[in-house]
């Protein structure tokens, strides 16, 4: 159970919360491969989908999570709608209370925004990732994903690699890992690593090599060029070279440690192609099969004292 | 009507002898004609509340022309009035800027027909305060700027700033700088550090703020201008402003009175009445900044009072607008550091009145004959909690929302004229 209106961000999130929603995430995901019939949890809730940024996975996977539980699932159409129009995020988040929806999920370019709809609207708001703050669905399927590839989310050794000043991944699986009782590296360029993040209790270098060594999982992140406003590094190649997982990096951790991503990837620049698709390795595209079950999960917990779902 | 008035039973604060004592005030034709002499005129019985030289409030942007719906002369002015305040030294960057002096007589005719309090206006260095060309600064000196600033902006180019701040130099007026580095600055809302990081948010480095201090303090010196850093807010700063103190330089330094009580983490989850420019900085610095103003590395302590109405500020953080006002709060702020020990209530006059007063070569700011009747009869000690909707000013973006100040302000009087009194 959730005891909670909200789910903003992995930060606020208690051990025993993050350990339910995977929990429950084990049995969707299992009925997922099962194609079992979940139907009817969800039927009379309204969710609306509302991504300020463009996005395909997460709001395709929020979608389907939606219709596979029976909600009723409105994706609104920001492209040519009011805020085109200079309407303000307060106004448009007053708006949609008034067609009471039971969840929104939320994306946005801006850190902080999600909160602040979340304050003036009465239903429950799911972060689906804003600005370089925080993306707690991703860190909670990457938990998942991790404990059903390791047979556990604790006690393991954790590298985050790259782009961490504009990862909002990073900062929710920093949040997310260090309560299970992990411990994280952080590796990637000055540049890339945000001033006093060793005070989230991580490690960090500048060195692939030395970071990699001994690791259980790596992580990697995506090169965000799009949040760039200057010189943060100097080619992809050189990138690559220095940062991008490959072949040579990986011998330097743990045999049979796990490659992930949370996608889209840049193949060749932060992580080789081929080892990307290894499947003895790569857990990739698992990632995106639990990120559905998870987002199910979150929807019903969220739910789960909505007065429509009583007779269900 | 500017009458004789004598205030009997005072605690009087004369911030340029730094002391605290008991006795009687007299006024007339608008000046302090005598210090415990003879009881003349209208009689004011103080009650034991303190008598001091009104405020003398730097960097207050008064929105107008340009943006009347946030503030305009006579809402700024009352509100001036109700804290204490009773000179406003304003700051020209307005829509369009104060660049040029028939705006400045434009600007000064508004004041005189709509404030209570007296306004002494700052001018632009350059145009449109864009850092490009200098403006006609001998003819806005003429028309009565006071100083001259490139408002809460920091000049790129370092030569063209060497050129204005030698013109400036010449006619003998302060130069009112905002120290941060443009580059590392630009586009970020927030002090770089766990906090920033945590939240998200772009943040530029406590550098940026030694960075332009150290260059504009160079070229202030090439210039031999006299150089005031309006706000210095970091550890880093005040390190620099203290050497350059020591080695004799024409430097002084101010800092917000919202630095000296709010740190970073008072933003919490993105507040945004809390972003201002410079961004809060860390506990750490906060703390070494109120040893500093008992000290004499700070010389002013003002409230940039930078009114957003709500709109500007109900967005996310990043997107927000930066300021706060503090007409109105400065005062009361003040009170609660001197409650809490901080200072001395001369101190605190000091750095809100008489230090301000000489910057811009006003003759208040102190209790003495032949001084200007600007005045403020306070009692020093009565704690309340703000509602911000009970300020004056037309918007209320303060941070002191909820917040116990210290104080309450019973009558202002400038130039002699009872301007404000809190039983009417």
């Amino acid at each position: 159970m959730l005891n909670r209106k909200d789910l903003l961000g992995t930060a606020d999130l208690s051990k025993e919360e993050i350990l339910s929603i995977i929990d429950l995430a084990e049995l969707y995901s299992r009925d997922n491969i099962d194609n079992a019939n979940n139907t009817g949890v969800l039927r009379n809730i309204t969710q609306i989908n509302l991504f300020f940024e463009n996005s395909t996975r997460t709001q395709v996977s929020f979608e389907i999570a939606g219709t596979k539980l029976g909600a009723n699932i409105v994706n609104f159409p920001l492209g040519n709608s009011s805020q085109s129009k200079g309407e303000t995020l307060l106004d448009l988040a007053a708006t949609l209370n008034s067609m009471f929806p039971d969840i929104l999920v939320i994306r946005h370019p801006n850190s902080g925004a999600v909160q602040l709809i979340s304050e003036k609207v009465k239903c429950s708001v799911i972060n689906a990732g804003d600005g370089n703050h925080e993306h707690p669905t991703q860190a909670l399927l990457d938990a998942q994903t991790i404990r059903k590839r390791l047979g556990k989310i604790s006690g393991l050794k954790i590298a985050i690699c790259g782009d961490v000043a504009h990862s909002r991944v990073a900062r929710s699986n920093i949040f997310c890992l260090k309560k299970l009782g992990n411990s994280i590296k952080v590796i990637g360029p000055k540049t890339l690593i945000p001033k006093g993040i060793e005070s989230f209790g991580v490690e960090v270098t500048h060195n692939m090599f030395d970071g990699l060594q001994d690791i259980d999982v790596v992580m990697v992140l995506r090169l965000q060029k799009e949040r760039m406003d200057g010189a943060f590094f100097s080619s992809e190649r050189e990138y690559f070279h220095f940062y991008g997982l490959d072949e040579r990096k990986m011998q330097y951790a743990k045999p049979n440690a796990i490659i992930m991503h949370p996608g889209p990837m840049n193949r060749g620049v932060e992580i080789d192609g081929d080892l990307a698709d290894d499947i003895n390795r790569s857990v990739i595209t698992q990632q995106v099969e639990v990120g559905l079950a998870i987002r199910m999960a979150i929807l019903d917990l969220l739910t789960a004292k909505h007065p429509l779902r009583k007779n269900v | 009507m500017s009458r004789t008035i004598t205030f009997v039973n005072a605690c009087l604060i004369d911030p340029a002898s730094s002391e605290e004592t008991f006795g009687s005030l007299t006024i007339e034709s608008g000046v302090i004609s005598r210090v415990n002499g003879p009881t003349k005129g209208v009689v004011i019985d103080c009650q034991k509340a303190c008598l001091a030289p009104g405020i003398i409030d730097l960097g207050v942007h008064i929105c107008e022309p340009g943006e009347r719906h946030k503030e305009s002369f006579k809402s700024a002015s009352l509100a001036a009035a109700s804290g204490g305040v009773t000179s406003m030294v304003t700051f020209p960057n307005t829509i369009p800027a104060i660049d040029n002096p028939e705006l400045l007589e434009f600007f000064i005719n508004r004041s005189k027909e709509s404030s209570k309090i007296r306004v002494l206006p700052t001018a632009a260095i350059t145009k449109n305060c864009s850092g490009k060309e200098i403006c006609e600064l001998g003819f806005l000196q003429d028309k009565g700027a006071v100083a001259f600033t490139n408002g809460l902006r920091s000049i790129r180019d370092s030569k063209i700033f060497l050129k204005a701040l030698s013109y400036a130099a010449s006619l003998d007026l302060p130069y009112i700088g905002h120290c941060q580095d443009y580059f590392l600055s630009y586009g970020t809302s927030a002090t770089s550090g766990p906090f920033a990081t945590k939240l998200g948010l772009s943040a530029a480095p406590i550098e940026a703020e030694k960075i332009c201090l150290d260059r504009d303090a160079n070229l202030a010196e090439i210039s031999g201008i006299h150089y005031h850093a309006s706000q210095i807010t970091t550890e880093l700063g005040l390190k620099t402003i203290k050497s350059l103190k020591s080695k004799g330089n024409k430097i002084t330094a101010g800092t917000s009175i919202h630095h000296l009580i709010f740190d970073e983490k008072d933003i919490g989850n993105y507040r945004t009445f809390f972003k201002l420019s410079p961004p809060l900085r860390s506990e750490n610095d906060k703390l070494i900044l109120l040893q500093a103003i008992n000290e004499e590395t700070i010389d002013t302590v003002s409230s940039f009072h930078l009114p957003q109405d709500e709109e500007s500020k109900r967005l996310p953080y990043e997107l927000a607008a930066n300021g706060a006002i503090g007409l109105q709060t400065l005062l009361p702020a003040g009170l609660k550091l001197v409650k809490d020990g901080h200072l001395s209530l001369a101190k605190l006059f000091q750095k809100i009145s008489l230090n301000p007063s000489n910057l811009v070569n006003s003759k208040s700011g102190k209790l003495s004959e032949g001084c200007p009747a600007d005045l403020v009869l306070f009692d020093p000690a009565l704690p309340f909690v703000l509602d911000r909707f009970s300020l004056l000013s037309k918007a209320k973006n303060t941070p002191f929302d909820g917040y116990t100040l210290c104080g309450k302000v019973l009558r202002t009087f400038v130039n002699g004229i009872e301007v404000f009194n809190c039983d009417k």
